[in-house]
């Protein structure tokens, strides 16, 4: 059996063309399925980065075609961006693909995920069941093992992972929204998955400022009662598109007596800003505007290539035990005759010689040991041949000299 | 014996510091070795302090190296109470080096030997001794996170970029924990300086500039607390207020003659 996998991903094709061979769980299970036919394996996975078809099949060629014509009837322009592997390098492809390796993003998060699903909704064999079991166990050990997905890789992630270097656990920290547009929703999400609280959300208009507090909680506010909320919020989030400052510092600085010691962290994520600067020089005040944020991504993808390095070792252990199991398959059929045609002589010569029950238990025992002792060395030999590419003439070599050529 | 026990206790925390060092550069592997020298470190201190009570007439540690090496000992236990959690593992920077140069300290002034001769009661120097120290050591604690806490607000305030890299402790997880520490080692202090008082009347003596130095610092840590509950002096206000207290502590501990009645 060969694995074979065509597909396109961010690499080489732009996202136009990527979205037009997107497709959704329910499309990638039939397309699975028909694939597979009767006999084959087949899953798509397919991601907002991606689409790659899995394909293990007897004929490698005629795979190959099955896929690339498959992916060209979803959009007839993919021809150039296609590529194409074969076993051990698509093996190795699929591995660093669930540990995020091959994302935008290294280490990004949500491949893991959508690999699962994939498997889940593919039609598996023996071979793409293991082949997709042992990339998701890859794709957790790369991630435990380094600290490729721990630091934020986006603005929303790592103002809420700031938050938690002035807190430490959100869980019980409440949050004052200024603005209920769409750019600071990601941050709230981040906040309040971290266990944060939405106290309040002030827009200038109340409706869009209800539809949030139904989503996430809290109180709807008119944006003149920002300044008297600042005394219980231990995060303010701002983000609308007003022109001037939404806070300044002396509106900031009137607050603090009641806040007794406790220290703000503000994020704004405006453009123009809506925090006065000057507020980050109060005492016990931390602001972080777009860019500050900006820039602490982008020292943290610094920090994810680095990991990465040491994930590709990792996914790359795998690949290798992958191929050996692979390539142990070769042999099974040869150890699987040799086992049985000795167990058949055992047992044809234990049924002629005339024995009492104790004796025929003690002679099984002991023709059963001597069976298993010597069978052992040449299975374990085989096993390694395989891993070592000479499998197949080993297996050849067993069933020519033992006589299992017609139970092939 | 003793020396035996001296040199391993040594390299154990010596380890630890290094070790505490990589850790802050490539966590994982490094933190889980300085946790070790850290662990192994204070049995084997622990293990010397037994063989010096054993073999000492009378507490053994009342002499300045002798005090010194307590001293190590109950910092190094007070700092394995947080020390162990990864997220205090940078505590280690600042606690287990100068762990080491006290500990060196101690037996440059010949405090981790055997035999010594007291000339106070056992009951009055666990209790005088034994108690301050261990305030002291919750002190120097204190202080190692009010640094770390300073260190940390002042990445905050530049915005560094590395800040999430090269993750410390969270703000208000510091100020709570030391403001906690001190609220248990103050106490101990006030019981200490009570035993000694209530000495000093029975016995007679002179007021002296170890007992005048104590007390200011009993006086700042207990102005941090009241300070912190009543006027909301948290954060920096409070870490400053804590440094100031240990600069005291440092001089009672280093600077001053260990003994107030000298015979």
């Amino acid at each position: 059996m060969s694995i074979v996998l065509v597909g396109i991903s961010h690499h080489q094709a732009p996202v136009e063309l990527r979205e037009r061979a997107a497709l959704d769980r329910s499309r990638a299970a039939e397309l699975a399925q028909a694939l597979a036919g009767g006999q084959g394996e087949a899953v798509c996975l397919s991601t907002c980065n991606r689409t790659e078809l899995y394909l293990a099949d007897e004929s490698g060629d005629a795979a190959e075609e099955k896929a690339e014509a498959a992916l060209l009837a979803l959009e007839s322009e993919l021809g150039p961006a296609l590529y194409r592997l074969r076993d051990d390098e698509a093996a190795l492809h699929l591995f660093r693909v669930a540990a995020g390796l091959d994302s935008m993003i290294p280490g990004e998060g949500e491949i893991l995920g959508q690999v699962r699903v994939a498997h889940e909704a593919g039609a598996t064999g023996p071979l793409l069941d293991r082949l997709f079991r042992q990339a998701l166990q890859a794709g957790k050990k790369a991630r435990s093992q380094t600290a490729i997905g721990e630091s934020p890789a986006s603005v929303s992630s790592a103002a809420a992972a700031l938050a938690e270097q002035v807190f430490g656990d959100l869980e019980g920290r409440t949050v004052l929204v200024v603005g209920a547009g769409k750019v600071g929703e990601a941050a709230i999400r981040n906040l309040v998955s971290r266990g944060a609280t939405i106290a309040s959300v002030a827009n200038r208009t109340g409706q869009r400022a209800e539809e949030l507090t139904q989503r996430f909680g809290g109180e709807a506010l008119s944006l003149d009662r920002v300044e008297e909320e600042l005394a219980r919020a231990d995060v303010v989030l701002s983000s609308t598109s007003a022109p001037g400052w939404v806070l300044t510092r002396e509106q900031v600085e009137q607050a603090l007596p009641a806040r007794k010691g406790r220290p703000l962290f503000l994020i704004d994520l405006a453009v123009p800003r809506d925090l006065d600067p000057a507020i980050h020089e109060l005492e016990g005040c931390y602001l972080y505007d777009i860019d500050d944020l900006e820039a602490v991504v982008a020292e943290t993808l610094v920090g994810r290539r680095r990991e990465a390095e040491r994930a590709e070792t990792i996914v790359a252990e795998e690949a290798d035990r992958f191929r050996a199991w692979q390539a142990s398959l070769e042999v099974v059929p040869a150890i699987t005759s040799l086992r049985a045609r000795a167990e058949q002589i055992r047992d044809a010569e234990l049924r002629r010689a005339k024995l009492n029950d104790a004796e025929r238990r003690a002679a099984e025992s002991v023709t059963a040991a001597v069976l298993n002792k010597l069978l052992h060395l040449p299975t374990i030999r085989m096993k390694q041949a395989a891993a070592a590419a000479d499998g197949v003439i080993y297996a050849d070599a067993v069933r020519h000299l033992f006589g299992l050529e017609d139970e092939r | 014996m003793a020396e035996l026990l001296f040199w391993p206790a040594l390299f154990a925390y010596g380890e630890a510091a290094v070790a505490y060092l990589n850790d802050a550069r490539h966590p994982e592997a490094a933190g889980r070795l300085a946790t070790w020298g850290v662990r192994i470190g204070w049995l084997v201190q622990t293990a010397l302090l037994a063989v010096q009570a054993a073999r000492a007439d009378g507490f053994p540690w009342s002499t300045w190296g002798g005090s010194l090496n307590l001293f190590v000992w109950l910092v190094v236990g007070a700092y394995l109470i947080w020390g162990c959690q990864p997220r205090y593992r940078l505590l280690g920077l600042a606690v287990l080096p100068l762990a080491v140069v006290l500990f060196i300290l101690a037996r440059v002034g010949g405090g981790t030997g055997v035999g010594s001769r007291s000339h106070y009661s056992n009951l009055f120097l666990v209790l005088h001794v034994g108690l301050v120290l261990a305030a002291f050591a919750g002190f120097t604690l204190a202080a190692a996170l009010s640094a770390l806490y300073l260190w940390q607000e002042r990445r905050l305030k530049r915005r560094e970029s590395s800040i999430l890299r090269l993750r410390a402790p969270a703000l208000s997880r510091l100020d709570e924990v030391a403001a906690r520490t001190i609220a248990f080692a103050l106490p101990a202090l006030t019981l200490g300086i009570a035993v000694g008082i209530a000495r000093l009347r029975d016995r007679g003596g002179g007021f002296d500039v170890l007992m005048a130095v104590t007390i200011v610092t009993w006086t700042v840590y207990a102005a941090s607390l009241a300070l912190r509950h009543l006027a909301g002096w948290r954060g920096r206000r409070a870490a400053y207020l804590i440094l100031a207290g240990f600069v005291l502590v440092a001089v009672v501990r280093l600077a001053l003659p260990v003994t107030h009645f000298a015979t």
